[in-house]
């Protein structure tokens, strides 16, 4: 946007405020009816969006690849074997697998086709096979990092380098809100986890910040303990009434101070306040889930019941969607497993499984999933060779970049497919003709390509989606490479 | 799509003429002092430029006039639609056309078999205009599919008067040296200096005057904040009150400059600027030891320590004969990049990854220029190259460090800084050391069997000794403050050019330098060192050294730098608002011997900065950002500033300087919700005492997870370097004011200490409320609102026995009646601090 269209828009936002000033204030306050809400969302959609909201469940730490998704039967009989140097092409590995046998290790677990789609899945995910029509897996994703932090940092904010704006703040900053008591972009972090206890890799605020796009943007993080909002409880004893009545003084000053001083910011100020005091009201009633029925409690399973469980934050991500959120992403750690993989697994898959399926079927019922994407995803995935100790019931897997596993559901994506193709190792990602391929063309996703199409289900082109920084019109989707939209997938 | 881009451009252009080689133009590297004439010609131009405009679009956008500058009008156009194509980079450059340099085989005035892209003054012989203008959708520049948008007609009117004018390039005007320009006359004896001169001419010309001087509280309390970061207390306004002298306001900043605190609140930008945290920032986030540069920072903005010296410490502080502590300190300026802790990632990468974020913070920091887009490919605005980049990352390649630290240990080098009383006891320990260590020798040498028996006891005795000694001289060491700094390799290590930035795909071997746009640098050594970077950096001359600086200097002052993208002077960055006051500026602070203090009170103590914030609500629609200065600015506070703002009024602030950070109270867990439990910073204990109420400076800086209270008002995270902070408006910001414990807590200490004052009338008091937190005086409306208000409060209070107790429950000895007014006061103080006058500097 140039500065001139930036000037006008925040022209008829301050004049809209200005306008309304002897509207707002006390008067909304007394009757604590919500004022029109101000869209700051300025991009107008090429398309007809798709889906108006996403749920993005990141697996922090990298899900295995192999013993989820990507079913490689052949591997039984290479159990052990070194992996070919054709295949490893002179990959980098990490620091932790430098220098070491590079010996074969098949999943242990058993997998099957599912539904009418006969997707394969394995038995890990019992409850999302029961949706497999649903989900479309993405089994060719890439991306340039090995490490954790560049990875995270990478699909969260579409690059490596700290310091760029993330998926849900583009979303705020392009297409605004669409309810007026809440934010527009919530993080929910899964306050434990079955896995992985000690080697649990460390997230960031930077994966729900703003970079250069103004702070309002940035993911509110809700807390799983105290109050969800930081700093939204009022002090102990500050009642609703006497928060009630300080407003009321602080904005009369505040339009007198208006009236003499000229800026129309202070009406901004006005607004937000008022704004504060209703979330005040409505995010507590978005986080008490007492009023749900037992067999939604049932549907998400027996973790439900513990606040910050991830299965609680799937029935949260849920009721946010339902009340307009726009982006709700909700973080699962405890992923990254060098070793002890598959006892790991095991814990790490009952916490997510039932309650994803769960939030495909919640959202089914409710007519929700037609508009609502979800995103399923790791930073990257897991090598087919083994690390650490090694036997065909215990084994750990090192990072992998080269492929990895995603899945969508909903906002207009088909389900029961799959889409991509890995190599008989799940090394690299192959064309149609078995060869090696990193190309959009072949089938190859890089994470840009990703974001990519989450924004064109949402109604945006990516190339368009933009914010002057450091000279240059910035994009979730970088300014050097080129994106693609996966098309294909989409109904 | 770019094949496509390609393919219509070879239709169109190249395919009609023979291919010539390519060549990059160096630009005449000698250019110090040239082309200053042409400049010259743009400036005088500018200010008699007729102006029925719009300010907006003046600033940014101008539409068509006679008078058309390259430097100011032209080039944003170019830049921003063609260069991407045909700009400076060699390998994204489209039918062999650039239109970034007009002398070039590849520039627009270049004969292509008889046709020319640009002929000057005459539209229908230059292709340019053709195909900017042409309804052909094929034919159109730029290429619909490239996503660039198109020119807006008063774009093309632009480029449209520019051509007819004569197509007259000018050096781009941050990479040629200022040089003073002639004030404007005195058009009002009151609008005197430089400052106010360059400010009225502009004013002027669009017609506008500016507003009257602000009153006395607004003023002491603007300049209060603005240079020591806190608000004026009501005896320091009274004083200013009382002081009728001509001189009572130059005074003021005087002693203002003088306190302490100025320092405090002047490193808290510089902080911003060169990312520095207590954590490392990836991976386990573990904390680092760096706050004697902190101290240094403070201590030196305090000193008025000349800013190139400043400089230079920083960059190459380490490479001083005998370097001073100070100056070792600073060097650690190259280690504030984010660092990995060993074991995970590819330790080559790690180390290029630290180059690159050391050469782009010096691009940033002292440049400004975003040197970082060169990392891959030659820069698509700039005129810096690949080459440029790698040259300069020579001579921070070359530190004798590891490139990722040893888990949580401290990362070498280092310095240790023992107070004077450890420094004695290191000494006796090491003293000791010597003796006991020879003592044991001698009896070792024991030769005779007699002797060696009787040697034994004694041998056990000293043996233990050593031990005991070494043990406590191990302990001492790990309580000695530490700080990382810079130190150099003997030996030099190689640079290149790395291919697509990949670690692992060296290409062309490269020789420390400077980017070649740039005045070279001169050096009677062969190898060029940091130490001459630091001294090619500080040289008087410099285009952009001093340009950058003072106009982040202004920037504190205003809300918005003379360029409002003060971290980016390059071809994408915005033009000068005041391109003339800028060089007087910054010419005026090399003549001052970088003078920072001097700069600063220039600019607080000219008519401009004195103004009235005070006006119309059209002035402030018509610009905002107050860019053309015709009112005094008025923009919110930063984070640090409404906190110790906070604390001060409500008689809590803790002034002690210096040392570790402090990690006042925040909600619970939020370092365990992002951190691995191996981290040194996984779980945050708050501080307890009088250090959790210091200045906001010294808070701890988790880089993964900062204090909310800060970030939530737009404190960045010290993950990159950042010239300029957002200010947003955010109901989470209203809910931090409004609920935040310590901010609740300083309401109800300052409550209490209004009720202490029983002498006072509630009128009365209500009025010292309002002054010591908005440094005015309520007029009669507002003392209406104020009790009001109060009378609301305390009713409510009145009805609401718990909430009473639960406000109260601090304090011990007190009536349920007291305990209703320190309540309903508590409230009343939490109003003002909600107030948006309050956390505005206005």
């Amino acid at each position: 946007m140039d500065p001139f269209e930036q000037y006008q828009i925040l022209q008829s936002r301050r004049q809209f405020l200005n306008q309304s000033k002897a509207g707002l204030g006390a008067a909304a306050l007394a009757a604590l009816v919500s004022p029109p809400c101000v869209a700051d969302g300025n991009y107008v959609a090429d398309a007809l969006p798709k889906a108006k909201r996403v749920i993005f469940l990141f697996m922090a730490g990298a899900p295995s690849q192999l013993d989820l998704f990507d079913h490689k039967p052949k591997l039984g009989e290479k159990f052990r074997q070194p992996l070919p140097d054709d295949v490893r092409d002179g990959q980098r590995v990490t620091a932790m697998t430098k220098g070491r046998d590079h010996l074969i290790q098949p999943s242990m677990f058993k997998f099957s086709p599912q539904g009418q789609s006969g997707l394969f899945m394995s038995e890990l995910l019992p409850h999302l096979s029961t949706v497999a029509d649903d989900v479309c897996l993405i089994k060719s994703m890439y991306t340039d990092a090995i490490n954790h932090d560049p990875g995270k940092t990478l699909i969260c904010t579409g690059s490596q380098i700290p310091g760029k704006p993330s998926l849900g703040a583009w979303l705020s900053y392009g297409l605004g809100t669409l309810n007026k008591d809440l934010p527009d972009f919530i993080v929910l972090n899964s306050a434990f986890w079955s896995g992985d206890q000690r080697n649990v890799q460390a997230l960031y605020s930077r994966l729900w910040g703003t970079g250069f796009l103004p702070s309002k943007h940035q993911g509110v993080a809700f807390q799983s303990s105290g109050a969800p909002v930081l700093f939204l409880s009022n002090p102990a004893g500050v009642s609703r009434a006497s928060r009630h009545k300080m407003l009321e003084l602080v904005t009369e000053l505040n339009q007198k101070h208006a009236a003499e001083i000229g800026d129309p910011e202070i009406h901004t100020t006005i607004a937000q306040q008022e704004m504060a005091f209703r979330m005040q009201a409505s995010v507590p009633e978005l986080t008490d889930i007492s009023a749900e029925p037992a067999a939604m409690l049932d549907l998400y399973g027996p973790e439900v019941h513990k606040t910050g469980s991830f299965a609680r934050n799937c029935l949260l991500a849920r009721r946010m969607v339902e009340r307009g959120v726009r982006f709700v992403q909700v973080y699962h750690r405890g992923w990254d497993h060098h070793a002890a993989l598959p006892g790991k697994m095991r814990g790490q898959c009952f916490d997510i499984d039932q309650p994803c399926a769960a939030l495909i079927k919640d959202l089914k019922n409710r007519g929700l999933l037609d508009d609502t994407l979800i995103v399923f995803s790791g930073e990257f995935g897991r090598t087919v060779y083994c690390q650490g100790s090694q036997s065909a019931t215990d084994y750990g897997r090192d990072h992998h970049s080269r492929c990895f596993t995603a899945w969508l559901a909903g906002g207009g994506v088909k389900g029961g497919i799959e889409h991509g193709r890995t190599d008989e190792y799940s090394y690299n990602i192959v064309d149609q003709d078995g060869k090696k391929t990193t190309r959009f063309e072949d089938g190859a996703i890089h994470i840009r390509d990703l974001n990519a199409t989450i924004l064109h289900q949402l109604g945006i082109d990516h190339r368009r989606l933009t914010f002057r920084f450091q000279g240059l019109d910035q994009k979730l989707t970088g300014v050097e490479e080129e994106s693609h939209v996966l098309t294909k997938i989409l109904s | 799509m770019r094949s496509a881009i390609v393919q219509k451009h070879k239709f169109l252009i190249s395919a009609r003429f023979a291919k010539g080689q390519r060549r990059r133009i160096m630009q005449d590297r000698n250019k110090w002092n040239v082309d200053r004439n042409r400049l010259w010609l743009c400036r005088s131009r500018f200010t008699r430029m007729p102006l029925l405009l719009s300010i907006w679009t003046l600033i940014s956008l101008p539409a068509a006039s006679d008078t058309v500058s390259f430097n100011r009008d032209v080039r944003a156009i170019l830049s921003d639609r063609c260069f991407q194509c045909h700009g400076p980079n060699e390998e994204t450059r489209q039918a062999e056309l650039r239109l970034d340099v007009a002398d070039d085989r590849e520039g627009p005035f270049h004969d292509r078999d008889g046709h020319r892209v640009i002929t000057p003054k005459d539209l229908q012989a230059s292709a340019i205009w053709q195909r900017l203008t042409t309804n052909d959708d094929a034919e159109r520049m730029p290429p619909a599919e490239s996503n660039v948008k198109p020119l807006t007609s008063g774009e093309k009117q632009v480029i449209r008067q520019w051509i007819l004018n004569g197509a007259q390039y000018e050096d781009f005007w941050a990479f040629v040296s200022p040089q003073r320009p002639t004030a404007p006359d005195a058009a009002d004896p009151q609008w005197n200096s430089p400052i106010d001169r360059f400010v009225l001419a502009r004013l002027t010309v669009e017609k506008m005057t500016p507003q009257p001087a602000a009153d006395k509280r607004t003023l002491i309390r603007r300049v209060t904040l603005d240079l020591t970061g806190v608000p004026p207390t009501p005896t320091e306004i009274q004083r200013f009150l009382n002081d009728q002298s001509p001189e009572a306001y130059q005074d003021l900043v005087d002693r203002l400059l003088a306190t302490p605190r100025y320092g405090e609140h002047m490193a808290k930008y510089w902080l911003d600027l060169v990312r520095f945290a207590d954590t490392n920032g990836i991976h386990h986030d573990h904390y680092r030891e760096m706050t004697p540069y902190r101290d240094w920072v403070i201590r030196a903005f305090n000193a008025n320590l000349r800013f190139d010296d400043f400089v230079t410490y920083q960059i190459a502080g380490d490479l001083y004969e005998q370097p001073t502590i100070d100056q070792q300190i600073a060097s650690g300026f190259n280690r504030l990049h984010l660092v990995i802790d060993r074991g995970t990632a590819i330790p080559e990468e790690s180390f290029n990854r630290n180059v690159v974020d050391r050469v782009s913070a010096f691009g940033t920091a002292f440049l400004g220029l975003t040197l970082g887009c060169a990392v891959c490919h030659d820069h698509k605005y700039d005129p810096v190259t690949q080459k440029d980049f790698y040259q300069l990352s020579a001579f921070f390649n070359n530190f004798d460090t590891t490139p990722e630290t040893p888990g949580r240990d401290t990362h070498p080098p280092f310095i240790q800084l023992p107070t004077p009383a450890q420094s004695e006891q290191l000494k006796l320990l090491a003293s000791r050391v010597a003796t006991v260590t020879v003592e044991i020798n001698t009896l070792r040498k024991a030769a005779t069997p007699d002797e060696k028996a009787a040697a034994v006891a004694t041998l056990k005795q000293k043996e233990e000794e050593l031990k005991a000694v070494t043990r406590q001289n191990a302990d001492l060491n790990t309580l000695v403050q530490v700080s990382l700094v810079s130190k150099e390799r003997t030996e030099i290590r190689p640079a290149y050019i790395l291919t697509r930035g990949a670690y692992d795909q060296p290409g062309e071997q490269v020789e420390r330098n400077t980017p070649s746009f740039l005045p070279p640098l001169d050096s009677a050594e062969s190898l060029k060192t940091r130490m001459d970077l630091a001294r090619w950096v500080t040289d008087g001359q410099h285009p952009l050294t001093a340009r950058v600086a003072v106009n982040r200097f202004w920037q504190q002052f205003f809300g918005v730098g003379l360029v409002k993208t003060s971290g980016d002077f390059g071809a994408q960055g915005e033009f000068p608002s005041h391109p003339d006051l800028l060089d007087d500026l910054a010419s005026s602070f090399v003549q001052s011997q970088w003078d920072v203090k001097t700069l600063i009170r220039a600019i607080v103590l000219s008519a401009t900065y004195q103004q009235s914030s005070s006006a119309p609500v059209e002035a402030y629609q018509a610009d905002p950002e107050n860019r053309l200065l015709g009112r005094g600015s008025r923009f919110r506070l930063d984070s640090e500033m409404i906190r110790d703002q906070m604390l001060l009024v409500s008689g809590l602030l803790n002034e002690t300087m210096y040392g570790k950070s402090v990690r006042p109270p925040q909600p619970p867990n939020l370092w365990k919700s992002v951190s691995m439990k191996s981290s040194s910073t996984y779980s945050f204990e708050a501080d307890t005492g009088e250090s959790i109420y210091r200045r906001s400076i010294y808070s701890f800086w988790k880089r993964a997870m900062p204090p909310p209270q800060m970030t939530i008002f737009d404190a960045p995270t010290r993950e990159s370097c950042v010239a300029r902070r957002e200010r947003t408006n955010t109901p989470l910001q209203a809910l931090v004011l409004m609920n935040e414990r310590q901010y609740f807590h300083a309401a109800g200490n300052a409550a209490r200490t209004l009720l202490a004052a029983n002498d006072l009338s509630e009128a009365a008091r209500l009025s010292r409320a309002y002054e010591s937190v908005t440094s005015h005086l309520p007029d009669t409306e507002e003392l209406a609102s104020l009790q009001n208000g109060l009378s609301g409060l305390r009713l409510t209070y009145q009805q609401d026995v718990e909430s009473v107790k639960a406000v109260t429950s601090e304090i011990k000895e007190a009536s349920h009646q007291e305990r209703i007014e320190i309540a309903a006061w508590t409230m009343l103080v939490n109003s003002l601090f909600n107030l948006d006058a309050t956390k505005t500097r206005e």
